[in-house]
């Protein structure tokens, strides 16, 4: 896949950054406002397709970020599993709610719910960009170097 | 509001047609959009925003990778049906839609009215959902605490679905790629190695 203009990838390099962020606000926001896990991780997904597109998955070597996308991905299922399996460790039972719980309308409150959403945002995110990188990089039959 | 969604809904519902019966692959990608993002309209409307964030999300990232196939391979719709397969065809879409229509028509006369549901499970939810989670965003609260088991189940899902793809569609598998010569190893880091 070819890179776009000029024009696009000063943009793209602009913009990218904010829409990362903006994901990730999306994420740690999860249980105060609407969004969580899934949204959020989606859009930090998108941050990384923008760039491949505006820039080519010429210049990237696209297998190590297939490897690396898989890799995240285990790691924030793993993050998601752990979580819920944390009460069984404890003696009690599975999913339970052991962190504290904070005040309301606080960042760090909910007790494990912030961070089972920072696990989904990750597998969500690789997820979507180790499918994209997949599907949409593979070589067609049609364009030859 | 009933109107609006009323009129959404016919929108949606021409734009599946269009999509199904297109032969410009491209626009019907499109048309499929519009589905989309009138169901995002539909969820706002009915005071859903996590699922309105959810929903424009995907369907932008959908519709890129569509558009992305789209580019690569062809545009035309290439897929012909005729003669009796056609007719067997329509038959079984004209069944299934009476058999449709009777048990949707059965189901509804026992549903609540619309917008006005029984809350004998979420009355609790809604009362308990802060003092119990402490997640000031009941849907937070619901798909990570009291129904954790189900996001578990979606994400694994998931998980699931992107290693059958990443396997499925790996370029060569890892025994025959030991066994070819060296030029056909067409792999990233060597291609910025050659340049």
């Amino acid at each position: 896949m070819r890179g776009m203009t000029l024009i696009v990838k000063t943009i793209t390099r602009l913009i990218v950054g904010l829409i990362f962020l903006y994901g990730i606000y999306i994420v740690f926001h999860g249980h105060l406002t609407p969004g969580g896990g899934f949204a959020g991780g989606i859009i930090i997904a998108g941050a990384f397709i923008l760039l491949v597109l505006a820039e080519g998955s010429e210049e990237l070597s696209t297998e190590v970020k297939k490897w690396r996308a898989s890799l995240f991905e285990s790691l924030g299922i793993f993050i998601f599993w752990f979580l819920a399996m944390l009460g069984v460790f404890a003696g009690t039972f599975f999913f339970l709610n052991l962190l504290p719980k904070g005040k309301p309308l606080e960042l760090l409150s909910a007790g494990i719910i912030l961070p089972c959403n920072i696990g989904i945002g990750i597998e969500v995110g690789a997820a979507l960009f180790a499918i994209f990188i997949t599907l949409a990089v593979l070589k067609g039959k049609g364009d030859k170097e | 509001m009933l109107t609006i969604l009323i009129l959404l809904l016919i929108l949606m519902i021409l734009g599946a047609i269009i999509a199904l019966e297109g032969k410009d692959l491209l626009s019907a990608i499109i048309s499929l959009g519009i589905v989309g993002f009138a169901l995002v309209l539909v969820f706002l409307i009915l005071q859903a925003p996590d699922l309105a964030i959810v929903q424009i999300v995907v369907e932008t990232l959908a519709l890129i990778i569509l558009i992305a196939a789209i580019l690569k391979t062809t545009r035309e719709d290439t897929t012909e049906t005729r003669g009796a397969k056609k007719i067997f065809i329509y038959l079984c879409g004209l069944g299934f839609l009476g058999l449709f229509l009777f048990f949707i028509n059965q189901t509804l006369t026992e549903l609540p009215r619309f917008g006005y549901p029984i809350m004998r499970m979420a009355g609790n939810y809604l009362s308990l959902g802060l003092t119990k989670t402490g997640a000031s965003n009941l849907v937070a609260a619901i798909i990570l605490d009291f129904r954790g088991y189900d996001t578990l189940g979606e994400v694994t899902v998931l998980f699931t679905a992107v290693m059958g793809v990443i396997v499925v569609l790996r370029k060569i598998g890892r025994r025959t790629r030991e066994k070819l010569p060296d030029e056909t190893k067409v792999t990233g880091s060597r291609k910025i190695e050659e340049k």
